[in-house]
C-alpha cells in the first residue's frame, strides 16, 4: 500500500504551529496545499516547498516535505536553482506581494520567462503584514492606512497576472483565500503542468486590511474557456477587475533546460589534458 | 607633423634600421634578459590581436619546454581600445609582472599612454614599431632603442589577407627559436571554425614574419622539461571546482570573472552539470543554494560589485547550513572602480562583509598553478563542513596565462564523522554536535524531512527567537570551522629567517623574488603566504613567524586591510609592519626589498 491512499491532508502538516493572524487568509492556502498534495499523492520526500520573507513566506516550515525559508525577494532564485540541479524533485515556490512583486521582482520575471518546471504561488494581500502594514506594489493608490505614506501610495497597482504574461508565464490562474477548494484544484494542477506554473491568490490580511472582507462581494469564478492566445489574455489580463478566479492563460511551451547530458566518459581527465601545454 | 616628430624620434633614439642591417648587432648586444628571464611587451589598439599574437608564443614556447606568463592589459573598451599582451619568459614558475621590457612591439601605438605605468622602457629597451605610426614622447624619452618596420605592409607581401599580429608571431618565433610549424598549428587550432581563405593568410603571414627575424640577439631563457599545463588562473579555478566535484553553477557575467564561467559552461556539459545564467547576482548566488540544498556541490563566480549583492545570502548559506562556493576575482575598487585591473581590496568584504555573527571559509590561492588545489580544497571544505567558502583572486593570476607545471590534488581529506547520525525517527537537521557538523539531509532522502532556514532556528529547524538556541547555533557554526582540522595547507612557508614576509594571492611571487634577492643580500626571510585566511590559523601563523623578530605584511590594496586583520586576530610577538599600494600596477619584489632595507636600517 502506497503512503499516499491513507494519506490525508492534515497529515501532510509539520507539527509546528502557524504565525498567522486568525483570519488570516494565508490558513486558506495551507489547506488547498495540503488537499492539492493528497489529491497528488505527492511523496513528502520528493517535494519541497521553498519561499523568501514575510508572513506568507512561513508556510514552508508549516508543511511536513522538505522546505527552504530563505532571505527577502529570492525564493524563487532558490527554487529554480533546487529544480534545475533536481529535476526528479517536485518544487512549489511561494510567497507574498513584496517579496515576489518588489524585491524579488527581477526573479518573478525571469522565472516566467524561463518556464522552468516549477510552481510559484504568490499570495497577494497587497500590503506588507510582517512589518506592520506598509503599501505593496499591489496596494491601491489611494490605500492610506500606513504611516510611511500618509496620502497613499499614489502608485498605480501591479497587475501581476499582465507581468507575468508579458514575461512569458505559460500557465496563469487566480485563486481567492475565501475559495480553499477551487484553489486546492488550481494549486493541484498548476503542480502537474509541465512548466512554470504562477498562482495569484488573493488572500486576505484581515489585521492590515480588514477592508478586504469585502472581497467575498466582488471576486467571481471566470465562466469562459482557458484563453490559450497570448493578444487575447494580454486584453483579458489588462482589462479585467483582478478579481476574477480559475485558470485564465495556458499555452504549452517547451520548459527549461533541457535535460543534462549524460556525463562524458573521463570528462576530468579529458578536460585536463585541454588545459596542457 | 607627424613626418617631422618622426625624424626627430629617429635622431634621438641614436639610430633607425632597416631589416637586416648589419648596424644593428652592435647596438643590440646589450639585449639581454636579466635573472633568465625575458620581458616583451606586444600593444595595439584593442582588436588587432595582440593578446592573440602573445598566446601564440607562449604555447610555443610552452611546447619547447619553457616557463612563462602572459598578463592581458586592457583598457575598458572592446574594440579600439589599448591591450597589451605582457609576455615574462623564463625559466622558473614564480609569474611577477616585468619591472622592465626587453622588447616593445607596438602594432600601433593607438592610446599606449595608458600603459606608461605598467610597461617601463628604458635605454635597453628594443622598440619595434610600424614605420606608419608616431612614437610617443615617452618612448623617445626613455632613450630605448626604436626600429621600424612596415608590420602591415610585410604581412600583406604574403599574402593580401596577411595581419600584422600574425606576422609579428613569425618574427618573435624566429627570435625565439620556436618552430614555425608549430606556430602555424597553434594558430590553427586558435582560429578553429573561421574560413579556410583566413587561416590561409595567418599561416602566410606567420611564415612570412618567419623570414624576417629582428637579429637582435635577445638572451633566451633555459628550457627544460615540456610536460606542463597553459592556463589561466580562471580556467584553473574552474577546473578545480569541477574535478572536485561542482555539478551546477549559476553564472552572472563580470570583469574579471567571467572567463571563469564561460570555461566551466563547456566543461560541465561534458561533465553532466547543469549552468543558469542568472538575472543577476542575487539571483546568481541563491540558485546555488537552491541546488545545494538538493545536494549538489554549487558554484558561482563573481567579482567586487557582485559579491556585495551576494553577501545577504552567503549569510544564509552560513545560517541554513547550505555548502556553496563563490569565485570572487578582484579588481580595483570601490564602486565600478578599475574593472579590467587587478587589486587585493576585497579582503575586509570577504572576511567582515555578512551581517550578524557569520563564521565561513575564505581562501585564496597563491598562484597560476595553486588556484586548482585551493579551489579543490574550497569545495571540499564547504562541504565537509556545510559552509559557504569564499575564494579570493585578483586579475593578475585569474586573467594571466601561465605555463605550469601540472597541478596537483589538495591533498586534504574530510575526516570521517565521529557523531552517531539520529535516528530516522527523530532527524535533527541541526544537531549539536562535537563537531558542530550535524548530518546532511538532502530532498529525497527518506524520513529526514525539514526546512532549512535564515532564521535562526532551534536543533529541528524550527524558527526560534530562543537565547539558548541562538547561542546554541552560533557556537555550533563557529566550532565546526574552528575544530576541524585545516592540515598543512593554510599557508606555504618557506625561509627560516628573522624577517617574516607574509602574503596572499598574486603578491606571493613577488615575495617570492625578493626573498631570493634578500637572501643574495644576506638577510634571511621567512616567507609566509596565507591559503586560508578565514578562519585564520592563528597559533599555526605564531608558530610559523617563531623565528622571526620583524614581519611585514605585503599586499596590493590602499588600506592594509590583511595588515590589520592580522594585527587584529594575532598577539605577533614581534614588530610588524605594512607594505599596501593600490593597483593596478602590481607590486615587484625591487618594491618589497626597498621597503625591507628601509625597515631592517630604521
Amino acid at each position: 500500500m502506497t503512503e499516499a491512499l491513507v494519506l490525508k491532508p492534515k497529515d501532510y502538516k509539520s507539527r509546528v504551529t502557524p504565525i498567522w493572524c486568525p483570519g488570516c487568509g494565508h490558513h486558506a492556502v495551507l489547506n488547498a496545499l495540503t488537499k492539492a498534495m493528497v489529491a497528488l499523492g505527492k511523496n513528502k520526500d520528493e517535494t519541497v516547498m521553498v519561499s523568501g520573507i514575510g508572513c506568507s513566506s512561513r508556510l514552508p516550515a508549516y508543511i511536513d516535505s522538505y522546505g527552504f525559508h530563505g532571505v527577502h525577494g529570492r525564493g524563487l532564485a532558490v527554487a529554480q536553482g533546487l529544480k534545475v540541479a533536481r529535476p526528479d524533485l517536485t518544487v512549489v515556490a511561494m510567497g507574498g506581494d513584496g517579496d515576489g512583486f518588489s524585491i524579488g521582482g527581477n526573479h518573478f520575471l525571469h522565472a516566467c520567462r524561463r518556464n522552468i518546471d516549477l510552481t510559484y504561488i504568490a499570495m497577494d494581500n497587497e500590503v506588507y503584514g510582517m512589518t506592520k502594514g506598509q503599501a505593496s506594489p499591489t496596494t491601491p493608490m489611494d490605500w492610506d492606512h500606513s504611516k510611511l505614506t500618509p496620502h497613499g501610495p499614489g502608485l498605480r497597482p501591479f497587475k501581476p497576472a499582465a507581468i507575468a504574461l508579458s514575461a512569458g508565464a505559460p500557465w496563469i490562474a487566480r485563486g481567492y483565500s475565501g475559495n480553499p477548494n477551487q484553489m486546492a484544484k488550481l494549486i493541484s494542477e498548476a503542480m502537474e503542468f509541465p512548466g512554470f506554473s504562477f498562482i495569484h491568490v488573493l488572500s486576505q490580511c484581515i489585521t492590515y486590511c480588514p477592508e478586504q472582507t469585502d472581497w467575498k462581494q466582488v471576486v467571481h469564478e471566470t465562466e469562459a474557456e482557458v484563453v490559450t492566445d497570448m493578444a487575447q489574455a494580454a486584453t483579458l489580463f489588462l482589462a479585467e477587475d483582478g478579481m476574477q478566479t480559475g485558470l485564465l492563460f495556458r499555452q504549452q511551451r517547451p520548459c527549461w533546460p533541457p535535460p543534462a547530458q549524460a556525463p562524458q566518459h573521463n570528462a576530468i581527465a579529458v578536460l585536463a589534458k585541454s588545459l596542457r601545454a | 607633423m607627424k613626418r617631422w616628430l618622426r625624424s626627430l624620434t629617429n635622431i634621438c633614439c641614436v639610430v633607425a634600421f632597416h631589416l637586416g642591417g648589419f648596424t644593428i648587432m652592435a647596438v643590440l648586444n646589450n639585449l639581454q634578459a636579466t635573472g633568465g628571464e625575458l620581458a616583451i611587451a606586444i600593444t595595439g589598439a584593442g582588436g588587432a590581436g595582440v593578446i592573440s599574437c602573445g598566446e601564440l608564443i607562449l604555447r610555443g614556447w610552452a611546447r619547447k619546454g619553457g616557463r612563462g606568463m602572459l598578463r592581458k592589459s586592457f583598457g575598458p573598451q572592446i574594440r579600439g581600445g589599448e591591450s597589451a599582451a605582457l609576455l615574462v619568459l623564463s625559466s622558473n614558475e614564480c609569474y611577477t609582472a616585468a619591472t622592465h621590457y626587453q622588447l616593445v612591439l607596438a602594432l600601433d601605438w593607438i592610446n599606449f599612454d595608458r600603459f606608461e605605468d605598467e610597461i617601463q622602457v628604458s635605454s635597453d629597451t628594443l622598440v619595434i614599431c610600424d614605420s606608419n605610426d608616431t612614437v610617443p614622447g615617452s618612448i623617445v624619452a626613455s632613450g630605448a632603442t626604436v626600429r621600424d618596420l612596415s608590420f602591415e605592409q610585410l604581412s600583406k607581401q604574403a599574402h593580401p589577407e596577411g595581419r600584422a599580429n600574425m606576422f609579428a608571431v613569425g618574427m618573435l618565433a624566429a627570435e625565439l627559436g620556436l618552430s614555425p610549424g608549430d606556430l602555424c598549428q597553434l594558430a590553427e587550432q586558435k582560429l578553429a571554425g573561421k574560413d579556410q581563405a583566413y587561416i590561409e593568410a595567418a599561416h602566410a603571414s606567420i611564415v612570412n614574419g618567419y623570414d624576417h627575424p629582428l637579429h637582435c640577439d635577445l638572451k633566451r631563457p633555459a628550457v627544460g622539461d615540456t610536460d606542463s599545463w597553459c592556463v589561466s588562473g580562471n580556467q584553473a579555478v574552474g577546473f578545480g571546482a569541477l574535478q572536485a566535484g561542482v555539478r551546477f553553477v549559476a553564472a552572472y557575467p563580470i570583469t574579471p570573472a567571467s572567463d571563469a564561467l564561460e570555461w566551466m559552461a563547456g566543461g560541465l556539459e561534458m561533465a553532466g552539470g547543469q549552468l543558469v545564467q542568472a538575472e543577476d547576482e542575487l539571483a546568481a548566488i541563491n540558485m546555488c543554494l537552491g541546488a545545494a540544498f538538493g545536494g549538489v556541490p554549487s558554484f558561482t563566480a563573481t567579482s567586487g560589485p557582485g559579491l556585495a549583492l551576494m553577501t545577504e545570502s552567503i549569510g544564509l548559506a552560513v545560517a541554513s547550513e547550505t555548502p556553496v562556493c563563490i569565485l570572487n576575482v578582484m579588481r580595483g575598487g570601490p564602486s565600478t572602480g578599475i574593472p579590467t585591473k587587478s587589486e587585493q581590496s576585497d579582503l575586509d568584504i570577504a572576511l567582515h562583509g555578512l551581517h550578524g555573527d557569520a563564521p565561513h571559509l575564505v581562501l585564496a590561492p597563491t598562484d597560476i598553478a595553486d588556484c586548482v588545489s585551493t579551489t579543490e580544497w574550497a569545495v571540499q571544505l564547504a562541504q565537509h563542513l556545510q559552509t559557504a567558502a569564499i575564494i579570493l583572486t585578483d586579475q593578475f593570476i585569474a586573467q594571466s596565462t601561465g605555463i605550469v607545471s601540472p597541478p596537483v590534488n589538495s591533498q586534504w581529506q574530510a575526516p570521517q564523522s565521529t557523531d552517531v547520525a539520529s535516528e530516522q525517527q527523530d532527524y535533527q537537521r541541526y544537531q549539536l554536535t562535537e563537531s558542530g557538523v550535524s548530518p546532511r539531509a538532502a530532498p529525497g532522502d527518506p524520513g529526514r524531512r525539514f526546512t532549512a532556514d535564515g532564521l535562526e532556528h532551534n536543533e529541528a529547524g524550527t524558527p526560534s527567537a530562543r537565547a539558548s538556541d541562538h547561542s546554541q547555533q552560533l557556537d555550533k557554526r563557529r566550532r565546526k570551522l574552528a575544530s576541524v582540522d585545516f592540515g598543512n595547507n593554510w599557508a606555504d612557508i618557506a625561509g627560516g629567517g628573522e624577517l617574516g614576509l607574509i602574503s596572499f594571492g598574486s603578491t606571493t611571487a613577488a615575495v617570492k623574488r625578493a626573498a631570493q634577492q634578500l637572501a643574495d643580500e644576506g638577510i634571511a626571510v621567512t616567507t609566509v603566504a596565507l591559503r586560508l585566511l578565514a578562519p585564520l590559523q592563528i597559533t599555526a601563523l605564531d608558530t610559523a613567524l617563531s623565528a622571526c623578530n620583524v614581519a611585514i605584511v605585503v599586499e596590493q590594496n590602499h588600506s592594509a586591510q590583511l595588515f590589520y586583520y592580522l594585527r587584529g586576530c594575532c598577539d605577533l610577538a614581534k614588530t610588524v609592519h605594512s607594505v599596501a599600494r593600490a593597483g593596478p600596477v602590481p607590486i615587484s619584489a625591487e618594491e618589497i626589498c626597498a621597503s625591507v632595507r628601509e625597515v631592517m636600517q630604521a
